[in-house]
């Protein structure tokens, strides 16, 4: 990463981002709100709550709600297993893992190379997303952890 | 130290010399006062007006001063107190609690301060007000740093001591040359400046002072007095006595840090009461140095008593009277980390019954005695927090002479068990309540005085406030004995605002329970006191917030008294852990009244899906928690499961159905609110032995959250 670093242009501004796959789609978000990633654990379920929150799992003494990014972004719930993972992102005050399939690769990527959402984009997407990436052959869509996280998680 | 720090701990300090304050007044209205709880009373104020002054706190200082001039009069023994005047000081006392918090928290000032420093001046007459224009004060509020003991004995009929200044003590607009010329006042006083250590110009740093003064006095001076003198520069300079005077104190045979600390009077070591403890409100701090010469010596006579006991508890912490001031932060870390141990011992001990190990293995009774250190330290931690309910029985103390006054009854406030130690949040969120309460007890409880009389009793009335700990729990009771509750006019009432139909019949305490219903007032006129649209619905949802119950007993002639019953932390949680629909979840034991096995009671339906069971004659609503959280649809056949009989807000029980009951423990509540938000029916969640989160139920919110479908049974209920 390093090595990589130095040879960065220094007039681009530069991010590193977290690409991870949900419902066979690749996602990324900025790096600054992970906290940390972790493999499935079992949810208590959560009464009277949103489909796509899985529940409250136990961070290390604190109370987590877990989101199902897939239902969250209308491509249907995750049957979540052992192979399932849980970014744990901090936004502001809050606390919140995101259910996702894998999480592939951290790239630093510069501001410039995020590009306009093209249209082919799912419309229920399209709102969570604010930009894309095309690295190599792959798509990853950026997304807003601010919507996903919206007013009716906390 | 800088200057909101002083100013934190000058307010920190403010609070015990009211206190002090508070405590002498108390002490006068019993008679058993003597010359010394006035003198303690005069400092108390003195000390707050030194203090306001160097935070420039005009119009504190201006009241202090006159509040002082006129205690003085008092203790010069130029007034007499009477029960009129004693009254006056009160109010006068109040208001300057007023002055205190409104200084502390930037509020705008006080209204009562015109009114009162005019009844004072009435008090003072006409020579007073000349005496009375509030004099600069010329010293700052810090306590006195004495440095180690020298050994040195050349000069025995005198003191000699080393000055030296820290940069702070200019900071804060001290100067040596006052001080010294204090210390002339005291008798013959010789002071030399040592200029070796001061540096050539180039390295000269303007902020410090590299003189070292010796000054020496002669033999009628004390060191108390030489004490009272830097008083208020302590944590600025050092002084370091060179020799010690025979005169004054006990003999020091070793000389060491303790010895040095067990001379002075404990009140002028740093902090000497901060955070004290339950004890400390009699004897240090009722005893602040007071700047009066001709006060001190009557003083000093009595400190030194405590010398020899002061000098066991002075050794081995330099630090005063053996408390320290500790970060609130830091402490409800600890207790956090102390929730985590408890949660990884649960673990621990599901992991050693999965492996089946039999109890006398090793692993068996290490981890039996880990469990006994973890919750040693557990109350260890819990205990920290733990405060004495006493400043708040002192505010209650105030609300009841307002109360009186407004009122025009006469009141004897009572407390018992001020020094009972509670959780410091449920102490701050009882203060609502309470003055609730009282003000009730004084407004609604106590009769008016003719009625009295015609009862036999005496024409004052008594408030009682107590607190104890009982069975794991503090216990507050409010009582007054007043005329008891009119229940022909609060069951008109309840039938007069549809709360009951005109037709039910009550039990008496079903009756008192009524006044705990939302939008219930039971005075006739709604007084200017009480009254004003809270009711004690609104004490109650209090209290239940904070894990508590509060329950009415009243006699008819006789008085009502509240009983509080309160958790002693809001940490932890003696729960009953239970499955319902295959989730486990936590219940409060406080809520649970019983538990019942379907199978051997009557389940009624009742139409429109609702379901009662019969209980000691009661037809009592049930509601099913799975289905309420929307886990399961309601189960049809009620007998494989367990119902918890709940008594909620309203008093009126229901039985919740659960599938299981577990375990009763202790569990450590964590909020949900921090990273989700509330759930209905759900008060916090918790951490399980196998690292789980279960969620802790709410009953009162959850048949609230079932009303609709019950209403009507309430009715049902009491018909029956």
């Amino acid at each position: 990463m390093n090595m990589e670093d130095q040879a960065l242009e220094i007039t681009k501004t530069y991010l590193e981002v977290v690409a991870f796959r949900v419902a066979n789609q690749d996602f990324c978000f900025d790096l600054k709100s992970v906290r940390e990633i972790r493999g499935w654990t079992e949810t208590t379920i959560l009464p009277h709550a949103q489909p796509y929150v899985k529940g409250v799992i136990n961070l290390r003494g604190s109370v987590v709600p877990v989101v199902d990014l897939s239902e969250r972004l209308g491509l249907g719930a995750t049957d979540p297993g052992p192979r399932h993972v849980i970014i744990i992102t901090v936004l502001g005050s809050q606390t919140v893992g995101l259910l996702a399939e894998l999480v592939s690769d951290i790239l630093t990527v510069a501001e410039t190379d995020i590009q306009p959402i093209p249209d082919m984009i799912d419309e229920t997407v399209r709102k969570f997303i604010s930009g894309v990436l095309v690295i190599e052959d792959r798509m990853i869509r950026k997304m807003e952890l601010s919507t996903i996280l919206g007013s009716d998680i906390g | 130290m800088d200057k909101d720090e002083f100013r934190a701990s000058f307010f920190e300090e403010c609070e015990e010399l009211l206190e002090a304050m508070h405590d002498g007044f108390d002490q006068m209205a019993t008679q058993k006062h003597d010359e010394e709880t006035m003198h303690a009373v005069f400092r108390a104020v003195h000390s707050i007006k030194g203090g306001a002054g160097a935070f420039g706190l005009n119009e504190l200082v201006a009241f202090a001063h006159h509040f002082e001039t006129a205690l003085d009069r008092v203790r010069s023994g130029k007034l007499e107190l009477d029960a009129g005047l004693l009254d006056l000081f009160r109010h006068c006392g109040d208001n300057l609690t007023d002055l205190v918090s409104a200084a502390r928290d930037g509020d705008t000032p006080v209204s009562g301060t015109p009114a009162l420093r005019a009844k004072l001046d009435k008090v003072l007459g006409a020579d007073g007000l000349a005496e009375s224009e509030p004099d600069e004060p010329d010293f700052e509020p810090v306590t006195l740093d004495f440095g180690d003991l020298g050994l040195s004995t050349e000069n025995t009929s005198g003191l000699t001591m080393l000055f030296h200044a820290e940069p702070g003590l200019f900071v804060c607009g001290s100067e040596p040359a006052v001080l010294f010329r204090a210390m002339e006042k005291l008798g013959s006083f010789a002071v030399e400046a040592d200029l070796s250590k001061v540096p050539s110009f180039d390295d000269l740093d303007p902020a410090s002072c590299a003189i070292t003064w010796t000054l020496t006095t002669s033999d009628d001076v004390s060191r108390d007095d030489v004490a009272m003198v830097f008083e208020f520069v302590e944590d600025q300079c050092t002084l370091d006595f060179v020799s010690i005077s025979n005169t004054d104190g006990p003999e020091l045979s070793d000389i060491g840090i303790s010895d040095d600390l067990a001379d002075i009077p404990e009140e002028f070591l740093p902090s000497a009461a901060d955070l004290s403890e339950p004890h400390a409100g009699s004897g240090p701090v009722a005893a602040m140095p007071g700047l009066d010469d001709q006060n001190e010596p009557t003083a000093s006579v009595q400190e030194s008593d405590q010398v020899p006991n002061k000098e066991s508890e002075a050794k081995g912490n330099a630090g005063g009277g053996g408390t320290i001031r500790v970060d609130l932060e830091k402490i409800d870390k600890l207790i956090n980390l102390v929730g985590e141990l408890v949660i990884k011992e649960a673990m621990l001990a599901q992991s050693i019954s999965d492996l089946g190990a039999s109890s006398e293995s090793d692993i068996s009774v290490g981890f039996e005695s880990l469990k006994s250190l973890a919750g040693e330290i557990q109350e260890g931690v819990m205990s920290i927090r733990a405060q004495p309910v006493k400043p708040m029985f002192q505010r209650m103390a105030r609300i009841v002479r307002e109360a009186s006054a407004a009122t025009g009854k006469k009141v004897r406030f009572v407390t018992h068990g001020e020094y009972t130690e509670v959780d410091k949040t449920v102490v701050e969120r009882l203060v609502d309540p309470l003055t609730h309460m009282i003000r009730n007890a004084v407004d609604h409880g106590l009769e008016k005085g003719a009625a009295r009389a015609a009862a036999g009793k005496l024409p004052e009335g008594t408030v009682t406030l107590s607190a104890a700990h009982r069975s794991g729990r503090v216990v507050i009771d409010v009582s007054d004995d007043g005329g008891g509750i009119n229940r022909e006019r609060v069951r008109a009432k309840a039938v007069e605002r549809g709360l009951i139909s005109a037709s039910d019949t009550l039990s008496p305490p079903e009756i008192d329970s009524l006044l705990f219903l939302p939008g219930f007032s039971s005075a006739e006129e709604v007084s200017e006191l009480s009254g004003r649209g809270v009711g004690l619905d609104v004490v109650r949802s209090e209290i239940h917030k904070l894990g508590g119950r509060v329950s009415i007993h009243s006699d008819p002639g006789e008085g009502t008294t509240f009983s509080i019953s309160l958790p002693l932390t809001l940490a932890v949680l003696e729960g009953m852990v239970i499955n319902v629909a295959g989730q486990t979840m936590v219940v409060p034991i406080s809520a649970i009244q019983e538990t019942l096995q379907p199978r051997s009671t009557a389940i009624h339906d009742i139409g429109s899906g609702g379901r009662v069971v019969r209980n000691r004659d009661l037809l009592i609503p049930v509601i099913d928690v799975g289905a309420f959280f929307g886990f399961r649809a309601e189960p049809v056949d009620l007998n494989p499961h367990v119902l918890l009989l709940i008594e909620s807000d309203d008093n009126h029980r229901y039985a919740l159905v659960v599938d299981e009951i577990q375990d009763q423990r202790q569990v450590v509540i964590k909020s949900l609110e921090t990273n989700y938000h509330q759930v209905d029916g759900i008060a916090a969640a918790t951490i399980l032995g196998d690292g789980r989160i279960a969620l802790i139920i709410d009953p009162d919110n959850i048949v609230r959250g079932s009303g609709a479908k019950l209403t009507g049974d309430l009715n049902l209920q009491m018909a029956v």
